[in-house]
């Protein structure tokens, strides 16, 4: 399983890319594992907000509906429109191009929360 | 909560990296390569399923079928050795208990395949429905049999190169003892995914080296171990009900289609009475199949809307891998219950339009 050093980690398998208060979020090559055959993504409206840990979309494979949770609190700035219209897209490579959306944060100090690469490969180790 | 059961091919499942779910009670492979992937190869090769889960009930005796013709509601006067059918076991006010399929052997021998979540509900039924007053012998014979299913347009290519010979002779809904791999099996030409192929009951103990064999021989042909997942998206294509979405003691067989294996005038049976009733007095709802023509996946207990009223229910709904699009069955008042009509399933708060369709969703 892949878990691509430069990114930061949620317990809940989402990734993180941090670009100063910008940041990109996805779901990582375990959760893409766990949920199978991705078929349908559900992503907010640009510019509405969430508070981490909040619903913000929903994923689905074909047994499966799994809500996504914001990682970090603030305002979605874009939202990936060509994974929500080619959602297997995420089975093959769920980082980079397999972002979901940007959020613009409201409150940097929750990054201090994350995990990074090592202590999220180890955090799937112990629950699997 | 109990210990799970695992079938003989559990170690063969693990050994092929599925990923293991618990279901009614036992610990069974949902996926291997993926529902998409294995749901795939069984439209357009073959797939080989672990269904030993499911249940076997044995009656034998001078009244088996007297027996039998008591508490299915199909006419299994109608076999003839070795043929099977497809039957439903029905509650006196017409509820069902369970789906089932009746096999044949002789005329003092019937099986009954039984679902997996209902095989111990469905044998005290029989034995309280028996009560000693028929002269058979009712057995819970599950742990007799490993249940394989191949399944897919190249299945009988499959089982022939296995067997050398003539297996495809085998008609739709009949059986045969033959031997595979020097083991003596009962394939039977039934499934539950659309396709051509068999179901092959053998002893637990040399069911691990009949799966090996068959994998092999499929090999060439594209043949791939299959999961739950796409036996359940296979099904569903298909409309075919699955026992506690689609049916249970709350249904009854007409609202879900079932009307051809009810026989009013087969002579009595549990459930015949109120059954009849039913049918002159029409029913409420029925059945239906719903294309999804806008976005979106429907899931069973999603509300069924026509305009901007309720009128149903979804009761089994996915991703059909073979059309691309969303796909569900479900209840929906008679009134509404028309092929061609336009309806709305409510998917997270947001209406999605779908189309009420004839059956199958999946046409060859």
């Amino acid at each position: 399983m892949n878990f691509p050093s430069e990114l930061k980690y949620t317990k809940e398998h989402e990734w993180i890319k941090v670009d100063g208060n910008i940041v990109l979020a996805g779901i990582t090559d375990y959760a893409q594992d766990a949920l199978g055959d991705v078929v349908f993504l559900e992503l907010p409206e640009v510019n509405s907000e969430f508070s981490r840990g909040e619903t913000f979309g929903v994923v689905e494979s074909v047994k499966a509906v799994s809500d996504l949770y914001a990682p970090l609190s603030g305002t979605v700035t874009r939202i990936n429109e060509t994974l929500v219209d080619e959602p297997e897209t995420i089975n093959e490579d769920p980082y980079e191009n397999s972002w979901m959306i940007e959020i613009k944060l409201s409150n940097e100090t929750e990054l201090d929360n994350l995990m990074d690469a090592a202590a999220y490969e180890a955090y799937v180790k112990e629950i699997s | 909560m109990s210990e799970l059961k695992k079938t003989p091919l559990y170690e063969i499942h693990k050994s092929l990296g599925a990923r293991l779910v618990p279901f009614a009670g036992w610990e069974m492979p949902v996926q291997y390569s993926g529902v998409m992937d294995e749901h795939k190869a069984v439209r357009e090769a073959a797939g080989l399923f672990d269904v030993s889960h499911m249940g076997e009930i044995e009656i034998k005796g001078s009244q088996a079928l007297d027996f039998v013709q008591k508490i299915t509601t199909n006419d299994a006067s109608l076999l003839s050795t070795k043929q099977a059918q497809y039957s439903l076991i029905c509650y006196p006010d017409g509820g069902i208990v369970d789906d089932t399929i009746v096999y044949k052997f002789s005329d003092e021998h019937y099986m009954l395949c039984v679902n997996a979540s209902n095989a111990e509900k469905d044998y005290q039924w029989l034995c309280e429905q028996h009560d000693g007053t028929f002269d058979i012998q009712l057995k819970d014979i599950s742990n007799q049999y490993a249940l394989i299913a191949l399944q897919g347009p190249k299945a009988s290519m499959i089982l022939g190169a296995l067997h050398g010979t003539n297996i495809p002779s085998i008609k739709s809904f009949h059986f045969d003892f033959v031997t595979l791999s020097n083991v003596e099996t009962i394939v039977s030409k039934t499934g539950y995914t659309g396709e051509d192929g068999f179901e092959i009951y053998i002893e637990p103990g040399k069911a691990a080296g009949l799966w090996e064999a068959i994998m092999e021989a499929g090999d060439p042909y594209g043949l791939k171990p299959a999961g739950l997942g796409a036996r359940d998206t296979l099904r569903l294509e298909m409309k075919y009900t699955l026992y506690g979405n689609d049916i249970d003691a709350t249904t009854s067989p007409f609202e879900a289609n079932l009307g051809w294996v009810v026989k009013l005038d087969k002579g009595d049976f549990i459930g015949r009475e109120a059954l009849q009733r039913q049918k002159e007095k029409g029913i409420k709802r029925k059945l239906v199949c719903i294309e999804v023509t806008g976005k979106g996946i429907p899931r069973q207990g999603y509300e069924i809307y026509s305009e901007d009223k309720p009128v149903g229910l979804v009761t089994s709904g996915t991703m059909s891998p073979s059309l691309g699009i969303g796909v569900a069955i479900g209840y929906v008042d008679s009134e509404h219950a028309l092929a061609g009509k336009e309806v709305n399933i409510m998917v997270r708060g947001k209406a999605i339009k779908g189309l009420i369709i004839p059956p199958p969703f999946y046409k060859k």
